[in-house]
């Protein structure tokens, strides 16, 4: 016992629901010191409910925590920073008018008086000695995201830690900032840190982590070490089986000219262009990605699509698949006019439970969203619909006790699978799918891959906005990058690389292959 | 040594944690209810004991006062109708999330315009013509005060909390310069008061009480349909859920919004009428009388089923009725009768917390697994 090295942290017997939700079940594992964990595991697999316990968001129900060898109770945020740990969640919880030092400070209750160049120069050091690159002076809301991240990591090294938990950091980032991101973790490392990322990229885990712990369904499977694994073997750790990892890419017939948008402009409340002189093609039989940083316009561009949205220039041309040579303006439309214009459009937007399902209706409700206002009679007409959900229940494999339970109390995949039936229900000729697959396990994302492929081959303009380059490389035939609300570029699918495309969504490359 | 950490362990954690309940069994739920139900009596014996009488007369008598005969029955009924009706008035506006504290208003505004007909024409139309015009008239003017918050809150995002509440006093001031100018009666000895509406223009009776509760009844029924099954109530739940996603549906928010606030004040208004030309024959600043206010706690209590929603003003009005009975018999200050009747309240009201969670408290957790072993 006594030659084993001491763990920065052990999990015993740890076991928190929610309700009946059993989010954790009996989960023990430990992180070393001076090591790097992954966390593995699909979403609701429990691995953030696990740390945010470490984090003393949470408290466990049963079981208990150990940090440097002793029974510790974690009730608070501050009780978690006293035991030098420190968690950077996937949603960052920054003062946006305030400077980065400020909010480097924010909460901590120190005597004396408030010395800007003296925690000016604390934070210069921290970021010296561990590659970051930071202005301790530079306003929350003048940064990107990548740089709003530095700030959370360096609140958390200001504070002392010694334990580093960090949520799905690359969510947000491009590969260059990612493996920037890398090296600064592995300079944490070699100081005596010890981390634990959180995430589900399969390449990330093996190019960063020393072991990697694996948890599935909220029970614990197994912690290997890293160079002893594979991609292939953690995926079936992960998923409880085997699973083939490649994405069909049928190539396309006959595409034809279905959306043409052009010089696209947009405005968000406050007059800042969201969206600036849009320009592309969405073609028939075709698999179109939108690739971009999360916030670079994509969901306005969606919505402008869709009517939702308000358009101050440009046009966004419909040509009409049952009616060749007629074509429509979408801009100006309501959602309504469009679709009594006889065009034929489904959207999966990104915020499901928000915007494309009603949560507290069950499936049957959800499949009348669009037609219910068929007919000039007062009341519902629910046997079509009924008909429709008990259908896509069984088509899809959604998992849900009954057509009549509220779809919020569905998981995530589930959700996704009624609001893609329904939208695929309606026989599209374009189908736009913002996120599909977010939060979904690799089961589900694959069954809506190949919804999308059968999609694409009976003739369909799918429009794929996507945040997993790897994905986006994977399915697309070709792929549009938005930087900051403009189109960085046109990228052909079977060519382009990860690099050039990440470079395009920081538009420091001038790439521009149009397929 | 095992032993000494686990009490340690213990003692770190929280004394109290809250936690969501999943869905509660049906059964369950009222055995929670009722439960409440007699704390609430038995805080309240306490209470009545402290004033000097004793408790199991007095809910005695609040029974007898409200239920015991022919004619405190209809007085309960008279003072459940209107009641019943606010809370149907009350329920899509609130299904849509439209949180519209203005039937008070509402109701009076109905009540003022059915009165200026009953004053001024009550000798031009026949009686049924006469009181189908001082329905329309409440109807119409009920629903204008419900659609004028709801005009601004689509057009310009204005908070309808504040504005619903605050058409409430104008509507009150609105009654109180018609009482003391315009439509103060001649006869009436100096006091600013409106005269008594002629025979022409009071509501028919059934079995005793005027036929207003055959009217709430009836709207009932139709509102749990219109909830339920039209394509109406399904704009009212998609738009309450997600104002996104109606408008990702296709449909016309603004429009929803103020059709389903003109139905809403219509019905508050038809109310007003009931009370006026029903209960009161005559209009005064007491017509709406805070069944406005009592209504919201009828339609949430009831979440807003309207079947429900019989029940819960039945029993306010019991209630109610009842604190009425024991001023007069025990002496008991109105007072005293109010904080009775709220005891209850409180209890029905708070019950709901535990229905949606429970407390989870140090010692109950059940990891003595390890206590045993120690």
């Amino acid at each position: 016992m006594q030659e084993t090295p001491v763990n920065a942290v052990e999990f015993h017997n740890i076991t928190k629901t929610f309700g009946s939700i059993v989010a954790n079940h009996n989960v023990s594992l430990e992180l070393r010191k001076g090591e790097i964990l992954s966390l593995l595991g699909e979403n609701g697999s429990g691995k953030t409910t696990l740390m945010n316990m470490l984090a003393g968001i949470y408290f466990p129900e049963h079981g208990h925590i150990v940090v440097n060898g002793e029974e510790v109770a974690i009730r608070s945020p501050k009780d978690a920073f006293d035991l030098k740990i420190g968690m950077i969640h996937q949603h960052f919880k920054l003062v946006d008018v305030f400077t980065a030092a400020e909010n480097i400070v924010l909460g901590l209750r120190e005597k004396g008086k408030f010395d800007r160049k003296a925690i000016a120069k604390q934070i210069r050091e921290i970021s010296a000695r561990y590659g970051f690159d930071l202005d301790p002076d530079r306003k929350v809301y003048d940064m990107a995201v990548s740089e709003k991240q530095t700030v959370e990591i360096i609140k958390v090294l200001y504070r002392g830690a010694d334990v580093l938990i960090l949520d799905e950091p690359t969510a947000v980032l491009t590969p260059q900032e990612t493996e920037k991101l890398f090296q600064v973790l592995r300079n944490m490392k070699a100081d005596g840190k010890s981390i634990v990322i959180i995430t589900h990229k399969l390449n990330e885990v093996m190019a960063i982590s020393d072991r990697v712990a694996v948890l599935r369904k909220g029970e614990y499977i197994a912690t290997v070490d890293t160079r002893d694994t594979d991609p292939q073997a953690l995926t079936d750790m992960m998923v409880g089986r085997a699973v083939t990892l490649n994405i069909d890419r049928p190539v396309p017939r006959d595409p034809q000219e279905r959306l043409v948008v052009d010089s696209l402009t947009c405005t968000d409340g406050e007059g800042v262009k969201v969206l600036d002189n849009v320009s592309f093609t969405a073609n028939g039989g075709e698999i179109l990605g939108i690739a971009g940083i999360a916030g670079s316009g994509q969901r306005e561009l969606c919505e402008a699509i869709a009517g939702l949205y308000p358009v101050v220039s440009g046009s966004i041309l419909y040509n009409s698949r049952q009616d060749p040579g007629r074509s429509e303006d979408l801009v100006g439309k309501s959602p309504r006019a469009i679709r009594n214009l006889g065009v034929s459009l489904a959207f999966v937007p990104e915020d499901r439970l928000g915007m494309g399902l009603v949560g507290s209706m069950g499936m049957i409700g959800n499949m009348m969203l669009k037609t219910y206002g068929k007919g000039r009679r007062v009341f519902l007409e629910t046997r079509s619909s009924r008909d429709l959900a008990e259908e896509i229940r069984e088509r899809l494999e959604v998992v849900t006790p009954s057509v009549d339970t509220p779809v919020r109390r569905l998981s995530g995949g589930n959700v996704q699978k009624v609001l893609v039936g329904r939208e695929i229900a309606s026989a599209p000729s374009l189908l736009m799918v913002a996120y599909p697959v977010r939060g979904l396990d690799i089961n589900s994302s694959y069954t809506i891959y190949r919804l999308l492929n059968e999609q694409k081959e009976a003739g369909v303009a799918v429009i794929y906005v996507g945040e997993d380059l790897d994905v986006l490389l994977q399915l697309c035939d070709r792929i549009v990058v938005l930087c900051g609300g403009k189109v960085s570029g046109v990228v052909d699918g079977r060519t382009v690389t990860k690099e050039e495309v990440g470079l395009l969504m920081t538009q420091t490359g001038e790439v521009d292959r149009r397929g | 040594m095992a032993d000494h950490k686990t009490i340690h362990h213990h003692q770190k954690e929280p004394l109290v944690r809250i936690a969501k309940r999943s869905d509660m069994a049906r059964g369950k739920k009222w055995c929670i209810r009722i439960g409440a139900i007699l704390l609430a009596l038995a805080v309240g014996c306490l209470f009545v004991a402290v004033l000097g009488h004793n408790p199991i007369a007095v809910y005695k008598e609040i029974v007898t006062g409200s239920l015991g005969g022919p004619s405190v029955r209809r007085v309960t009924v008279r003072v459940a109708i209107p009641l019943l009706g606010a809370a149907l008035a009350i329920a899509p506006a609130f299904k849509m999330r439209f949180w519209n504290i203005g039937a008070e208003g509402q109701i009076m505004m109905g009540g003022i315009a059915a009165s200026y007909f009953a004053l001024y024409w009550f000798d031009k139309l026949p009686k049924p013509a006469l009181l189908l015009v001082m329905a329309l008239a409440s109807i119409v003017a009920g629903g204008i005060w419900g659609l004028i918050p709801a005009f601004f809150k689509a057009k310009w995002g204005t908070n309808e909390t504040l504005f619903t509440l605050m058409l409430n006093y104008i509507a009150l001031g609105i009654e109180a310069y018609l009482q003391n100018g315009p439509w103060k009666d001649p006869k009436g000895t100096g006091f600013p008061i409106i005269a008594m509406f002629d025979q022409n223009a009071r509501l028919p009776k059934v079995f005793g009480v005027h036929i207003g509760w055959i009217v709430v009844l009836a709207l009932t029924v139709g509102m749990f349909l219109y909830m339920k099954y039209s394509k109406h109530g399904y704009e009212i739940a998609v738009v309450g859920e997600s104002e996104r996603t109606a408008r990702y549906a296709g449909m016309n928010v603004a429009k929803i919004i103020m059709r389903t606030m003109f139905l809403s004040g219509a019905i508050a208004g038809l109310m007003g009428f009931l009370v006026v030309s029903g209960a009161d024959y005559t209009l005064n600043t007491g017509t709406s009388g805070g069944v406005g206010f009592t209504a919201i706690i009828v339609a949430w209590l009831a979440h807003l089923n309207p079947f429900v929603m019989v029940l819960i003003a039945g029993l306010l009005a019991i209630l109610t009725k009842g604190s009425n009975a024991i001023q007069t018999s025990f002496k008991i200050p109105a007072s005293a009768a109010d904080v009775l009747s709220a005891i209850i309240l409180f209890f029905m009201l708070g019950c709901e917390f535990f229905i949606n969670y429970r407390l989870v408290f140090r010692h109950r957790e059940p990891d003595s697994g390890e206590e045993a072993s120690a």
